[in-house]
């Protein structure tokens, strides 16, 4: 009994009716509300990748306080995450010392595009006093194209916390979008 | 003969320094086994010499034993502290403990563009670095878990290799040196005004403590003590670095045991005392504000009340902070018995600060003769024998209430005075030791007679920190290892220098 069915089935004309196809004006719609939506819920995040190049932990102690209560660096979509792989953002400290220029380049190179490199503290902005010293490459621009620096010693949770809003606004320019890197500070 | 009387009856070359003939040096690892009182604090090098420095706990005076040549016998069988050490000498100045029992490479990843930057002849190197050599675990279904440079958080890099069996380490082996700056290479030919820069980047949060202990080696080699007003200011700086850090200890300890509110409160009091902190010195931190000669910046009556106000409230807030932290089963369980450090392995390692005290040792710099001002003032010394997490944590909670009380004593007896005076240029050599929060950190230094820096040695507590991390996690499950490294907390640029 089945299968002269399923063999006529297969033979005859669909019976699916057909769908007209929306107007191109509630397309546009659409994809301005989504836009919009992504926008609103994604554009005003970044999630930040902390990279210890050579520092003496002292900008360490200040990134840290970024979190704490007085502070309280997720209020603004900024979160650190664990890999960089996770990551929109390599934030850079200390000098980079010879001993981990390949580690930071790896790290770089784990993280997806589009991707930003803030050198924070005097250290990553130039090498600061380790500056000479055979065992240190330079600051994080000896190793990595660097997009925004925030100098201090070490900087304040402030001026952290003002360099990566800073980055986050930028990010949420409309003329970032389909730009490969994004604006310098 | 005694380790010490051996070190003594050698020829005096400067005021704490003896040079012994290479056969009066390969005696000294037979007469330190025999003398387990004996202080070891650091070993370093200059081109073609090497030093190391010994305590006797009796008098408190430390002496320093100096060798020449280009080898010489290891201490590290009778001072396991020592080990590490050597193998940094060999790395920066090309000295060969020959006798070693563990000779690889320390700071030195193959990556500098020359073999011992510091040495009478550092040779050019290129090619690629070497794959690092660890120590091995053998046993049924052991398998390794490399960790970092980069760790999952904020955090210095440093490289982990856990051997481990089903869900417990049985050996860990931390690889560092990630963070090698060459800090003492620096140092040269600098005056101790120029250089003290680098001693207050040694580790960032201890820049007090290494400051201070520089500028006291400083002070000691040209012979001109700060004035008593720039010495109780440090005091007070000291102390308040130690309240910072170690209410930042014991909040991250506790949320590395996923308990996440003492993280948050006692978070919010470490960010109150730096900023009462750049209310009267100027720097968060406190960077920079230890000077040779005496302190940077004079404390105002503003300066004096924000630091007033903010012992208030960590006096205020430290006791429920700790019933919460002693009643609350699921975290009492993660730290009561956990990362167990022994009495004897801790004496062994002479380790220093909270790690030492929580395993009974009581050693506190602070107590030297002739520590001004601590030398004329009365303060606890919290010793623990447990040696657990829980003992850790309990240390840093006395400590706070002892500090407290010491800058509030300081606060209300400050001298008057200038704050600072100039040292003469002129040549000498210097020894100093502060109590850092981890421990006692010591600086020797050495002035030609253009008052420059010839050579310099910093030996951080962390040195003898880290070989205790690694006996601490055996036989603890991994999941205990951030909660384990945080109780103890080594600094990682402290040792890379």
């Amino acid at each position: 009994m089945l299968w002269p069915r399923l063999a006529r089935a297969l033979l005859s004309r669909p019976i699916a009716e057909p769908v007209a196809l929306p107007p191109d004006s509630t397309v546009a719609a659409l994809v301005a509300r989504l836009e919009a939506a992504s926008a609103a819920r994604l554009g005003r995040s970044l999630a930040i990748r902390h990279v210890d190049a050579g520092s003496c932990n002292g900008c360490e102690l200040e990134v840290h306080a970024t979190s704490n209560l007085l502070h309280d660096l997720e209020r603004f979509g900024l979160r650190f995450v664990a890999s960089p792989r996770h990551a929109d953002v390599l934030l850079v400290t200390g000098p980079t010392t010879r001993n981990m220029a390949e580690a930071l380049a790896i790290a770089f190179a784990a993280t997806p595009d589009p991707k930003w490199v803030v050198a924070a503290g005097d250290c990553a902005v130039d090498g600061g006093v380790f500056k000479g010293s055979p065992a240190v490459a330079g600051g994080t621009g000896a190793v990595l194209p660097v997009d925004l620096l925030i100098p201090g010693c070490p900087p304040s949770p402030m001026a952290l916390i003002e360099g990566l809003v800073a980055l986050l606004v930028a990010n949420a320019a409309p003329e970032r979008a389909g730009q490969e890197k994004g604006p310098t500070a | 003969m005694s380790a010490l009387a051996l070190i003594r009856a050698a020829p005096q070359v400067a005021s704490q320094r003896h040079l012994l003939t290479a056969e009066a040096w390969s005696a000294l690892p037979a007469a330190l086994a025999d003398d387990p009182e004996v202080i070891f604090l650091g070993l370093w090098a200059e081109p073609g010499c090497v030093h190391a420095a010994f305590l006797h706990p009796e008098d408190g005076v430390p002496v320093i034993a100096s060798t020449l040549g280009e080898t010489y016998a290891s201490l590290a069988q009778a001072r396991p502290g020592a080990g590490l050490m050597e193998r940094a000498a060999r790395d920066l100045w090309g000295v060969d403990a020959v006798d070693a029992p563990d000779r690889r490479p320390w700071l030195d990843h193959g990556r500098w563009p020359m073999t011992a930057p510091m040495g009478p002849r550092p040779l050019p190197r290129s090619g690629a670095a070497p794959q690092p050599q660890f120590r091995t675990a053998e046993g049924e279904g052991i398998h390794i878990i490399p960790v970092g440079p980069i760790h999952a958080g904020i955090i210095e890099p440093g490289h982990f290799r856990f051997h481990v069996q089903g869900e417990v380490v049985v050996r860990l082996e931390a690889r560092l040196g990630y963070v090698h700056k060459g800090i003492l290479g620096l140092m040269r030919a600098k005056s101790p005004r120029a250089a003290v820069q680098f001693a207050a980047r040694v580790s960032g949060d201890s820049t007090v403590a290494h400051a201070l202990a520089f500028c006291r080696a400083a002070e000691a080699a040209t012979e001109t003590p700060a004035p008593p007003r720039a010495v109780a200011l440090r005091a007070v700086m000291a102390e308040c670095e130690r309240l910072a850090n170690h209410l930042g200890d014991w909040g991250a300890i506790c949320n590395y045991a996923a308990f996440a509110w003492p993280l948050a409160q006692a978070g919010l009091l470490r960010e109150r005392m730096l900023r009462a902190c750049e209310a009267a010195f100027g720097h968060r931190l406190m960077m920079d504000r230890v000077l040779p000669g005496g302190v940077a910046t004079d404390l105002g009556a503003a300066g004096a009340a924000a630091l007033r106000a903010v012992l208030a409230e960590v006096a205020a807030e430290t006791p429920a902070l700790l019933r919460i932290y002693e009643t609350h089963a699921s975290l009492q369980d993660r730290v009561v018995g956990t990362g167990l450090i022994s009495t004897s392995l801790a004496a062994r390692f002479g380790a220093g600060g909270v790690v030492g005290r929580a395993s009974g040792r009581g050693f506190d710099a602070r107590r030297m003769p002739g520590y001004a001002p601590y030398d004329a003032i009365d303060f606890t010394v919290p010793v623990l024998p447990s040696g657990d997490v829980d003992a850790r944590v309990r240390v840093r909670v006395a400590e706070i209430e002892a500090s407290l009380r010491l800058v509030a004593r300081l606060l209300d007896a400050l001298p008057t005075g200038p704050i600072h005076i100039p040292l003469p240029i002129r040549a000498g050599e210097g020894l100093a030791m502060t109590e850092g929060f981890r421990g006692d950190v010591l600086h020797w230094l050495r002035l030609d007679d253009g008052g420059l820096i010839e050579a310099s040695f910093i030996r951080d507590p962390s040195w003898f920190h880290w070989p205790l991390l690694e006996a601490a996690i055996e036989g603890n499950i991994v999941a205990d290892f951030p909660i384990i490294n945080k109780s103890i907390n080594a600094s990682y640029s402290g040792v890379d220098l």
